[in-house]
């Protein structure tokens, strides 16, 4: 699937409900899913300090792919880790650079997204690209 | 002064903002410990200050300039009688409360020496420890810290230990933001003073709520916002003991503070504009004014007492709630209920009360070492102001019980 067809999938799969409370439910269920990372992982240079919740993010290239894995300590906001995840998991890194996340914004979630938002997820989203920039400059 | 039975519904019928719906729910407003919504009065005034009455204050001659200049300084007479200061002198306009305490920072701390001591109490805003640090870093200072038990009080027996000749100020905020305690500063005040250590009270939280009457606190310093009161954002109020605020050096230079400028030097304006440098918030100060004014016609014991029954009903409540522990529970406290649930992020419920159409604060409230002392990253705060309902607060238990099921589950 290309990121804009992962995309369409999550924007498909909101599209079922419409009230905000079900689309939560449905968020925090994919929170609980998306595994914990392991405490060793938690280091600080991983962490992306948010002002009321962390999040955590590692990241390795397998055969040219980038291979993210996140946490943290709100669900919420592990639940919509685990959607960026699903988008940008095993994309170069080229795409993941390039990468235009329209579907947080189609889905109503964009005020997560907002420089103002105080849970480290724009931080994240920005961390991410960093990452895929870096090791395109190896 | 005369004020009409009080009544929620009544007052409640002022407040447009408190009609709307958001994610087509009724909106429940409980963050008023972060800004309270404005009464439509307030809102009048501000349209009618910029729609008719706009001009520059002071100095000029013309009548739009008159007319601005007259409502600007009614607005501080409003407040000073409201406040029970002596003289419009003793009312300075700010841009709220953290700019009150600044000036006083830099302006009162000039006399400070290497030394002298800062006392200040565990449960203060950000607000109210920032600018005393900096003083301390500027002038050798030391910031002393009173001392706060489990229940969210004042440990008063340290409070007399740290009290000494060395203490030079007392600030202390009269009401937590988050704890909702109501310090007991008559006697900390009184106290203070038998050192002759001055006193500042932080009243950001506290001029909502209760009756002030700062002559009869014997306060120094009374330092309160705008917004919090129903009034305008970026307004707000340093009241000072105007024999004090006079022996005080200006905080800021330029248009308005002064009396003479020559390249040489400059001689200053006096009280209160040898505090307001540059265009004042005209209309910020004048809609303050209006807020105030709206308070007044508001029987505010009854609204006290009305406030005080609503956190005593939701925290009852709260309290029977498994997992839920209620993060300050002073005996006399008012406004605030503050709780963190096992196992679940204020952030997760906070989101979760918010599309339910539920107002609340999550976070650690400006108050970060209060955090660290109950070893907690953040609380769930719901605040109220004398416009919330019972009804309200039983629609909040019942989404918040439905956000811990979807969070538990």
């Amino acid at each position: 699937m290309t990121l804009q067809e992962k995309q369409q999938e999550i924007i498909d799969e909101f599209a079922i409900y419409d009230d905000w409370m079900d689309k939560y439910e449905y968020i925090i269920e994919l929170g609980k899913s998306v595994p914990t990372l392991a405490p060793e992982l938690k280091t600080q240079d991983r962490l992306i300090e948010g002002c009321q919740s962390n999040v955590w993010l590692a990241t390795e290239i397998k055969d040219g792919k980038m291979l993210f894995s996140a946490d943290s300590d709100a669900i919420i906001t592990k639940g919509i880790i685990g959607l960026l995840i699903q988008v940008l998991n095993n994309e170069s890194p080229e795409a993941v650079l390039k990468s235009d996340l329209f579907f947080i914004s189609q889905i109503g979630l964009a005020e997560h997204l907002s420089p103002t938002r105080a849970n480290g997820l724009l931080s994240m989203v920005k961390r991410m690209k960093t990452e895929a920039l870096q090791s395109l400059a190896q | 002064m005369e004020h009409s039975p009080f009544s929620v519904s009544d007052i409640r019928a002022q407040f447009p903002a408190l009609r709307q719906k958001v994610y087509g729910k009724q909106l429940i407003y409980f963050d008023n410990g972060a800004t309270s919504q404005k009464p439509q009065v307030v809102l009048d005034t501000l349209a009618q200050y910029y729609a008719l009455e706009n001009a520059n204050i002071h100095r000029g001659v013309h009548y739009l300039s008159q007319q601005a200049t007259s409502a600007y300084e009614a607005a501080r007479r409003t407040i000073q009688k409201y406040i029970g200061a002596n003289a419009p002198e003793e009312i300075i306009f700010t841009k709220g409360t953290t700019d009150s305490i600044n000036l006083v920072a830099f302006s009162f701390g000039e006399r400070l020496k290497p030394g002298d001591e800062i006392l200040i109490s565990a449960m203060e805003h950000h607000s109210n420890i920032v600018p005393w640090q900096l003083l301390c870093e500027r002038k050798g200072c030391v910031l002393r810290v009173i001392p706060i038990s489990k229940k969210g009080e004042l440990d008063l027996s340290a409070f007399d230990q740290l009290l000494s000749e060395r203490t030079k100020l007392l600030a202390l905020t009269h009401i937590s933001n988050t704890l909702g305690t109501i310090n007991p500063v008559k006697e900390l005040i009184a106290k203070a003073h038998q050192v002759g250590a001055k006193v500042l009270l932080d009243g950001a939280q506290s001029i909502q709520h209760l009756a002030i009457d700062v002559k009869d606190l014997n306060c120094d310093f009374y330092t309160f916002s705008g917004h919090k009161v129903f009034g305008p954002t970026g307004i707000g109020i340093l009241y000072g003991k105007e024999a004090l605020l006079d022996t005080m050096p200006p905080y800021q230079g330029g248009g308005d503070m002064i009396s003479k400028v020559t390249f040489e030097r400059s001689t200053y304006n006096t009280l209160p504009l040898k505090f307001e440098a540059g265009t004042p918030h005209i209309a910020g100060a004048i809609g303050l004014g209006s807020a105030i004014s709206f308070l007044q016609s508001i029987d505010m014991k009854a609204a006290t007492a009305h406030e005080l029954e609503l956190t005593k009903y939701a925290q009852g409540i709260l309290d029977t709630f498994e997992g839920l522990h209620i993060i300050g529970e002073a005996k006399n406290k008012t406004s605030v209920v503050s709780f963190t649930i096992d196992k679940m992020h204020p952030f997760d419920i906070g989101t979760l009360l918010d599309k339910q159409g539920i107002a609340v604060r999550t976070g650690h409230h400006c108050t970060q070492p209060l955090m660290d002392f109950y070893q907690i990253p953040g609380t769930v705060r719901a605040s109220f102001a004398f416009y919330n309902t019972k009804e309200e607060i039983d629609t909040f238990v019942a989404a918040l019980e439905r956000s811990m099921q979807i969070l538990g589950a």
